[in-house]
């Protein structure tokens, strides 16, 4: 039987597992060893919430603290993935990505193409996304979708500690930018993680449960709403299928349309803000490929198109949860029927 | 005298590979100036003219394990780092045979394995991706140097400044050169900024800086090879300021109106950077007018050919659009 262990743990067993396998991954970011150049303990943070402590310890200066610098470092990971490195880059609140981003969408992203083919820019970025922690307007966004805008990155935002570890070594061996997203609500979740080195490919969805009733796709934290509520729902008689798409780029289509085609009802649950979101991509696109199995309108339940609030309230009240989750199965199988 | 003693102090071979590099940006630039007028050409180009001696004088220190990273105006770079010049040619034409099989243009044009990690058509978009070189470098424990190219414009892009920064504090074997040719685009460099010296603010990072006359091949060469040297012997980063000249407008077709009245004539008659070159070699009696002579030959008849075919070259098939991409939709 697999040891229990956190999201967190998951997250620095791929890091220590790969250093140790591949002496081209570095990782680097701010604060990731925490402590550098100061009079105190080395490794003092690990991380701004602890993830990367202790790899110090065994990989020592293949983890490098940068300065507060993101579009030097971001930059510099790019850089030296052209060139003989598979760098994995922290940039601690995905919401700082605005600082950096150039390099990440005109660069990193456009390398292969532009130069028709020529160069392979395998970087990793980790990003901690969403709402919950009180962190308010700048430091909460569910940004999957700018990401998974941009032709050149592959976006993943994983849902169990499995998935993170699994999808992580994925990302960190394939040859694209990768940005990788962790819920910072999630690193204490626990699950069963084998200890041994595992990769999942990117660009497969996980049927997480299954249901003839109505299908609901998330990811991320979203998959947690999406199963709380089918549970609920399991109870009332409706039965929900569970798709977890893992990666937002590549999507795994082909699962939620043979999902959808067996039950003809769809929810699309999303931590993001409404407009050109996962959740109205994957709607667009069932409505193009899948219309047929519909027996009613297509749902969403998102965030508001308002920032992060800071009030415990109101933040509560912007994060999508089973209850709105369940009303939209229940409306939309109510209608089709 | 000291022109003179500069041509001396180089042998014969490279004197020549350095005349033969910069006759080639000229030819190539003064070509493309022509062409472009025919409507031919998509797209923009920005040219390199005016500019050969710096990068002939930073290339002839690096080989093709060293990285470099340029700017919109690459075409110099480019062929001075070795990329093929035909290439080039077909890629700024959009064609299948181009460099980056037309999907680059005038403003992407790279090749890894020449070290040429890409002209950039964002301004500040290379210094820190020159800072990753020089991580990969020390990290891999090779003696590869990393240099950036950057203008007057570029210079005051945060990138840069967060590279300098970067640099100094990791140690980096990098060179941030500063191309100073006067203009960023068509605002003058002593409107955008407020130091003399583009050495002062490398100092202010804590990074070593020489500022030289960038029409000067062998002043450039002299610097560059200090500074080169350093960083591969684990000196660090230092930050090389040239001071050069543009012949052409910031993109062809800039009727360059903000420039004084015959002032790009005036600067063509006295800071002709091949002018002095060839001056100076050939007062040092190193260097006959007549190998010069054979080499401008050359020059043309390349350009001449890469022209002629790249004109006649297939255009890239349609289903190239979807090909080279990490994830198609």
């Amino acid at each position: 039987m697999a040891r229990t262990i956190t999201m967190r743990q998951a997250i620095n067993e791929a890091l220590d597992q790969e250093m140790t396998r591949d002496p081209s991954v570095i990782c680097m970011g701010e604060d990731i060893v925490g402590g550098a150049g100061s009079p105190g303990e080395d490794d003092a943070w690990g991380g701004v919430l602890g993830v990367t402590k202790g790899l110090y310890a065994k990989h020592g200066d293949r983890l490098l603290d940068t300065p507060l610098s993101e579009s030097a470092y971001i930059g510099a990971a790019i850089g030296a993935a052209t060139c003989g490195l598979r760098p994995v880059a922290e940039l601690m609140f995905i919401d700082f990505m605005g600082v950096c981003f150039d390099q990440i969408y005109n660069q990193a992203a456009k390398f292969r193409y532009m130069f028709g083919g020529k160069a392979v820019t395998p970087v990793t970025i980790r990003a901690m996304v969403g709402a919950g922690l009180r962190a308010a307007a700048q430091h909460s966004q569910m940004l999957t979708p700018v990401f998974t805008h941009i032709p050149g990155l592959k976006v993943v935002c994983p849902s169990t500690p499995y998935d993170t570890k699994g999808l992580l070594i994925g990302s960190i061996r394939d040859d694209d930018p990768v940005i990788f997203c962790e819920h910072k609500a999630m690193y204490d979740m626990e699950g069963e993680v084998p200890e041994t080195s595992y990769s999942i490919p990117l660009g497969e969805a996980n049927v997480v449960r299954e249901g003839g009733d109505c299908t609901i796709v998330a990811y991320g934290l979203m998959v947690h709403k999406a199963t709380e509520a089918a549970e609920t729902l399991a109870s009332e008689g409706v039965e929900c299928e569970v798709v977890d798409l893992r990666s937002l780029s590549p999507l795994d289509l082909d699962t939620v349309i043979e999902s959808v085609e067996g039950t003809g009802h769809l929810v699309c649950v999303d931590e993001a803000n409404p407009r050109c979101s996962i959740a109205a991509d994957v709607s667009a696109q069932v409505a193009q490929h899948a219309f047929g199995s519909l027996r009613a309108p297509i749902a969403m339940v998102t965030a508001p198109h308002t920032p992060v609030p800071f009030a415990p309230g109101l933040e509560d009240a912007y994060i999508p949860d089973a209850a709105r989750v369940a009303k939209a199965v229940r409306s939309t199988v109510a209608t089709g029927a | 005298m000291t022109e003179v003693a500069g041509a001396r102090e180089l042998s014969k071979e490279a004197l020549l590979d350095a005349y033969r590099t910069m006759r080639t940006i000229r030819e190539f630039e003064e070509r493309l100036h022509t062409e472009f007028a025919t409507g031919e050409i998509p797209g923009f180009v920005h040219l390199y003219a005016g500019e050969e001696a710096i990068a002939a004088g930073v290339m002839a220190h690096l080989d093709e394990n060293d990285y470099v990273a340029s700017t919109h105006r690459g075409h110099g770079h480019s062929i001075a780092k070795g990329c093929d010049v035909k290439g080039m040619m077909f890629e700024i034409y959009g064609k299948d045979e181009g460099i980056c099989r037309g999907k680059g243009g005038s403003m992407h044009i790279a090749d890894l394995d020449k070290g040429m990690l890409g002209a950039n058509g964002i301004v500040g978009g290379g210094p820190p991706l020159v800072c990753g070189v020089g991580l990969s470098t020390k990290v891999r424990g090779t003696k590869q140097v990393g240099v950036s190219f950057t203008g007057d414009g570029g210079a005051n892009q945060g990138t840069f400044l967060e590279s300098l920064n970067l640099a100094a504090v990791w140690e980096l074997p990098v060179i941030f050169v500063v191309e100073n040719n006067g203009y960023a685009e068509s605002t003058s460099r002593d409107y955008g900024v407020a130091v003399d010296s583009y050495v002062d603010r490398a100092q202010g990072f804590g990074i070593p800086g020489v500022t030289v006359d960038g029409t000067d091949f062998f002043a450039v060469h002299e610097a560059a090879g200090a500074v080169i040297d350093r960083a591969r012997n684990g000196g660090g980063p230092s930050l090389l300021e040239c001071e050069m000249v543009r012949f052409f407008g910031h993109f062809e077709g800039d009727a360059q109106t903000y420039r004084a009245p015959g002032e790009v004539d005036d600067l063509r008659a006295t800071r002709d950077c091949i002018v002095r070159f060839r001056t100076q070699v050939v007062d040092a009696e190193v260097v006959t007018d007549d190998e010069l002579d054979a080499i401008d030959e050359e020059a043309r008849a390349l350009i001449e050919t890469a022209v002629d075919e790249a004109t006649a070259a297939p255009v890239p098939e349609l289903d190239e659009l979807l090909t080279d991409v990490y994830v198609s939709y």
